[in-house]
């Protein structure tokens, strides 16, 4: 609430802002003075340096505050905490933190831990203050200073549009900023995990049981990270999903756009596209309610051994999933092949699905290929569908019956739930999401080069 | 598998194909009313007019290429050899390749020069060796006088070739699937006037071999390549004659303006 | 004017001419073999899109199969006596409301006397009927004293075997099947069937309440509210960033490699996986900014980061739908192109612009890993208030459902789920609405 009341503060002294400046140009043009721009100019000119160098102000100390609360924390620490080593330290800072927000019981903690948590607080809500009084100040400073700028001379159209088209400019540097951040944070915890755990172990090494850490209650790498399992288990998934999602999502695309009448269309895209909007978590739960009960039967009827969460009930969930991802960018993609090439084999005499395999697809070919890669990097990266239908079991195998994990399985088991921050367990989600991150990227990048040459075939 | 080698004599005159009052309708648009015209081996028939009179769309009966259009419709009699090619006994994949079409504008499949002639022999199964289909399809390049500018380039993108050599190549496309008659919607519209030049003096040596069905907007052209021309007008043909005849004579006083110039 | 009106005879192929190749025998074949292939080839076409509906219809099926359930929970009628020594009037909301209920049970079954059997027949009421009484005494002090006929919240594994059908589970328990009732409870609960005394009745607390542990205590209140604390900051920080980097890259931005860059990223950003974005969160909003777990600050913060690129994606489509004309029009007005952009184009892109939002929201409500992510796991019971009170959303109290070991958690996710998909399909009918309207215009 309290922020409303500081957001609502600079606004006002924008709003002041706003006027005084408008004032200043219409009482200029009222003495006759002939201005280079509208009198709310003038007011937006005033406004834009009042709210915009506080505004910024506000998010970047938001950004940083905590980072300098913590670093006046650990200086201030007591003898016994201070003294602990980098990774012990860091998890009393993770638990002061928690007890500071109230999302840990106080009961069985040191009483010096307790006083940090309060310093904590009570530096936080100092630094808080402080970021408030720099915004306010700067919001004050800023109109000042444009105040002091209005002049009869002053180009105020000019300098409001080079303002705004700084902030658009900056809003869009935000997508660069993203990918950096993804980059940056990736790597810097991954380069933490490799430190403990060798690269070869991690992406030679064939066991990964990670939770031996914790039970040896050692610092440091006594756990497997042998990601090879994972990575296995990832493909496997992967290749029934897209064994279900390419050949249905194609077909139904080929057929949509060659052959269904423009009714039948109508209802048919829309409902594919329903089946593209539910959320995963939803297909995750029909996984293992219906699709893995299903599959086990049917698997045992026939005589094989079915796993309880076998790889080919979550992947072909998740292929489902996926279908409206391949059938609706091969729709566009095979719509863009011009009629003439339609025209000209069926003028020779052959069917329509001749027309079709010969001609059509071969043309669409790259702009296909570029959804499968797609789809496939969006199987890579699902996680609810695997976390709830696939299990945490680490075997190596080609078997779709048998169960197996993925990369996404374990950066979301890793993680959720209380953790310590700096042992190697943790940090191997990271690791793994970093070699998540590039296939995935790489995958992007191949699909996005394919669409963009396909688009300049036939446009 | 003999092919159809030359046209042999004293077939010119009689028809092959007969349409009998078409109309044709998209949507609620009448597009062409009461068309009648024959059809004969060993000649080239021009259908000329001003743009949409309907003489493409007639074109497009002949092999029912409209049916590829949604909402069109076609009503009257054509007969292929005395089958009505809008029966329920005709078979659609057999009249399109007893009937072959060039399209106006040059549209090669984004395959081998080779894949494109072999295209149709293939899906028809008209050859059944290797050696076979390699001998259609450089017949066909040396019919549609392309063999000489691409038998060093077979296996390049038809769609590298020049404007003139890509219509070529559709009309060596067309004429391996050995059809009866062939098609052509302003086949010389998007090329140049060099190219325009083979072409026509290809269409005169394929005439010997195949009933040729044109449509040109260009009054010189239909002169000196066609033996009879129709004249199409807002959807009606006005006028049909042998060539000169029409030309010189013609009975409609639009036909006359028409074709000498004063409008279209 | 025509050629021969008459007519001409079937045509004999004159004689000398060869006969087209299409019309010998084997070529017929292999047409006949072409056009099955042709049908089988539509069929699999068709086939593949009804499999496509199928799936989506099954999946429905067992949803609502499973789910609808869920919406009513089995009540018992009791006579409870709200009795004074239970509780103080001062403070009716410290009472010993179990007490009470025990008492009206036992007084329904005096047979129970042994000391397991009492625990059995307690056992019968659900923790919330205590919570309900309480409520209900509290909003209404005159009750005490007096004895009221209730309908009371009945425990999970009542409410199972009544859903299951009271037959069914005695023969269950007669074949030795694993079933949580012990036979006296289940006679018992034939009795009060027979004297109408136990119903399914509609379940509003589902609507109302928190997490909780006990299946039958559950609603998607907390989920719903820190799912749309969630969206609101999200909507906050995409939209405005949103149209600001579509309106800089469509209309102003210069033909660089710097823009090239911009375009490249944001492509690339609308594929990544979604738990990225959380592995993103948690080390830069968690770690570095030292934001509260849990909070729908941090959540929509990351799915603002999420949708960022959809918004720009759409925006930029709606305000290239914008015709030129306009643009052209305006400038030659002398607008500049600053102007032209905030005066002209950006309004008439609105609706589209708006549009692409709502469906990158609907999106985002349904994201779950990133959300796990940053912790907002957490059980928690309360419906929470502001942005920065632990809170978890609704797909990922979903997800906790499904994962909770209680047989009675199951239909309880589905008709969470059902839930979901109401709000997710309401948000997709609106931009539906709004894109005819939009589509209409021009």
């Amino acid at each position: 609430m309290a922020l409303v009341l500081l957001l609502s503060a600079i606004l006002l002294l924008a709003a002041f802002g706003h006027w005084s400046g408008a004032r200043f140009a219409r009482r200029a043009r009222a003495a006759g003075l002939r201005l280079p721009a509208l009198p709310a100019y003038y007011g937006w000119y005033v406004a834009l340096w009042t709210g915009l160098p506080s505004l910024l102000l506000l998010v970047l100390w938001a950004a940083t505050q905590d980072w300098a609360v913590r670093q006046v924390l650990i200086a201030h620490l007591p003898e016994g905490l201070a003294a602990l080593p980098a990774d012990r330290l860091s998890l009393e800072l993770t638990t002061i933190r928690n007890i500071a927000y109230g999302l840990m019981p106080r009961q069985g903690v040191s009483p010096e831990v307790l006083a940090a948590a309060a310093e904590y607080l009570r530096l936080r809500e100092l630094a808080r203050l402080a970021g408030w009084g720099l915004a306010l100040s700067a919001a004050v400073g800023g109109l000042a200073f444009a105040a002091a700028q209005l002049s009869p001379r002053l180009r105020a159209r000019h300098a409001v549009e080079r303002l705004v088209l700084l902030v658009l400019l900056l809003c869009s540097v935000v997508a660069i900023l993203t990918t950096v951040g993804i980059v940056l944070s990736l790597i810097s915890e991954s380069l933490r995990f490799f430190a403990r755990v060798p690269a070869g172990e991690f992406f030679l090494g064939l066991t990964w049981s990670p939770q031996t850490a914790i039970r040896a209650e050692q610092v440091g790498a006594s756990g497997a990270f042998g990601a090879v399992p994972l990575f296995a288990g990832t493909l496997l998934i992967g290749a029934v999903a897209m064994l279900t999602c390419v050949p249905l999502g194609l077909m139904a695309a080929v057929w949509m756009s060659e052959y269904a009448p423009a009714r039948v269309r109508d209802v048919a895209k829309p409902a594919l596209e329903v089946l593209a909007g539910i959320p995963s978590v939803v297909y995750g739960f029909f996984a293992m309610l219906t699709v893995a009960p299903v599959v086990r039967e049917l698997g045992t009827a026939l005589g094989f051994e079915v796993a309880a969460q076998s790889a080919l009930a979550a992947g072909v969930v998740m292929g489902v999933m996926i279908i409206p991802n391949v059938s609706s960018l091969s729709d566009d993609v095979i719509r863009a092949v011009p009629m003439s090439l339609r025209e000209g084999s069926l003028s020779l005499g052959a069917t329509r699905a001749e027309t079709v395999t010969r001609v059509v697809l071969p043309a669409a070919l790259p702009g296909i290929v570029a959804a499968v890669i797609l789809a496939f990097s969006r199987a890579l990266g699902e996680t609810m569908i695997v976390v709830m239908a696939a299990g945490l079991a680490a075997n190596i195998t080609v078997n779709p019956l048998d169960a197996v994990t993925t990369v996404t399985v374990h950066i979301a088991m890793l993680l959720v739930g209380d953790q310590e921050f700096d042992s190697a367990k943790t940090l191997s989600a990271f690791a793994l999401g970093l070699v998540l991150f590039f296939a995935t990227l790489t995958l992007n990048l191949i699909a996005l080069h394919l669409a963009r040459r396909y688009r300049e075939r036939y446009d | 598998m003999p092919l159809p080698s030359a046209g042999a004599p004293g077939t010119l005159g009689e028809p092959l194909m007969a349409a009998r009052g078409v109309n044709v309708f998209y949507g609620a648009k009448q597009a062409l009313r009461g068309v009648s015209l024959d059809i004969r081996r060993g000649e080239v028939l021009a259908l000329i007019g001003p743009s949409g009179c309907g003489k493409s769309t007639f074109l497009r009966c002949l092999n029912r290429m409209n049916d590829v259009v949604e909402g069109a419709r076609v009503e009257g009699e054509i007969r292929l050899e005395g089958q009505d090619i809008y029966g329920p006994e005709m078979d659609v994949v057999l009249l399109r390749a007893r009937v072959g079409m060039v399209a106006q504008k040059p549209n090669p499949f984004p395959k081998s020069v080779y894949d494109n002639v072999a295209y149709g022999p293939r899906i028809h199964g008209l050859t059944s060796s290797r050696a076979e289909l390699d001998a259609l399809v450089e017949r066909s390049l040396r019919d549609a006088a392309l063999w000489d500018e691409v038998k060093d380039r077979l296996r390049e993108p038809g769609t590298s070739l020049s404007g003139g050599q890509q219509q070529r190549l559709c009309i060596a496309r067309a004429i391996a699937v050995s059809p009866d008659v062939l098609l052509m919607d302003e086949p010389c519209s998007a090329i140049d006037p060099i190219a325009t030049e083979r072409i026509e003096m290809l269409i005169e040596q394929l005439r010997q071999r195949y009933a040729i069905v044109i449509v040109t907007h260009n009054m010189q052209q239909a002169a000196r390549i066609s033996q009879r021309t129709a004249y199409f007008h807002l959807g009606e043909m006005l006028e049909i004659g042998p060539t000169h005849e029409v030309f010189t004579a013609a009975r409609s006083e639009k036909a006359r303006d028409y074709i000498s110039g004063r409008f279209g | 004017m025509t050629d021969a009106v008459p007519l001409p005879p079937p045509e004999a192929r004159p004689a000398g001419a060869p006969p087209s190749p299409h019309l010998s025998a084997r070529i017929a074949a292999r047409r006949r073999g072409r056009h099955r292939a042709e049908a089988r080839f539509r069929l699999y076409g068709l086939a593949a899109l009804a499999l496509c509906v199928v799936a989506l219809a099954v999946l429905l099926a067992s949803l609502l199969l499973t789910g609808l359930s869920a919406f009513r929970q089995t009540h018992l009628r009791l006579e409870v006596e709200i009795a004074p020594q239970h509780l103080d009037p001062a403070r009716p909301q410290a009472g010993d409301y179990g007490a009470m209920l025990r008492a009206a049970l036992e007084a329904r079954f005096p047979e129970a006397t042994s000391r397991a059997d009492r625990r059995r027949l307690h056992a019968l009421l659900s923790g919330g009927a205590e919570e309900d009484l309480r409520r209900m005494v509290v909003a209404d002090p005159s009750l005490i004293g007096t004895r009221q006929r209730l309908w009371l919240l009945a425990g999970t594994d009542v409410d199972m075997a009544v859903k299951t059908g009271l037959p069914r589970v005695a023969r269950q328990i007669a074949e030795g099947a694993g079933v949580r009732l012990s036979e006296r409870q289940l006679e018992w609960l034939e009795r009060l069937s027979r004297e109408g005394d136990l119903a399914l009745r509609w379940n509003s607390r589902f609507f109302t309440a928190g997490d909780s542990r006990d299946p039958e205590r559950v609603g998607v209140l907390g989920g719903l509210v820190g799912s749309l604390l969630t969206l609101l900051v999200c909507l906050a920080l995409a939209l405005p960033v949103g149209v600001a980097a579509a309106v800089y890259l469509e209309e102003f931005a210069p033909r660089n490699r710097f823009t090239a860059l911009i375009e490249v990223n944001i492509a690339n950003l609308a594929a990544v996986p979604s738990i990225v974005f959380g592995l993103l969160g948690l080390a830069v909003f968690l770690n570095v900014f030292g934001m509260p777990r849990s909070a729908p600050l941090v959540g929509g913060a990351v799915l603002a980061l999420l949708s960022l690129p959809i918004i720009i994606i759409a925006a930029r489509a709606a305000l290239r739908a914008v015709p030129p004309s306009v643009r052209e029009a305006a400038l030659a007005l002398g607008a500049s192109p600053m102007q032209v952009v905030t005066h002209h184009v950006l309004p008439l892109a609105m609706p589209g612009i708006l549009t692409g939002t709502i469906l990158a929201l609907a999106n985002a409500l349904g994201e779950t890993a990133p959300l796990l992510m940053i912790g907002m796991v957490a059980f928690i019971v309360d419906i929470p208030g502001d942005i920065l009170s632990p809170a978890t959303v609704l797909p990922v109290q979903i997800y906790m459902w499904a994962s909770g070991a209680e047989r009675g958690f199951v239909e309880k996710t589905a008709a969470g789920i059902l839930v979901l998909l109401a709000f997710m399909l309401s948000m997709n009918a609106v931009a539906i609405l709004m894109r005819r309207r939009v589509e209409r215009r021009w």
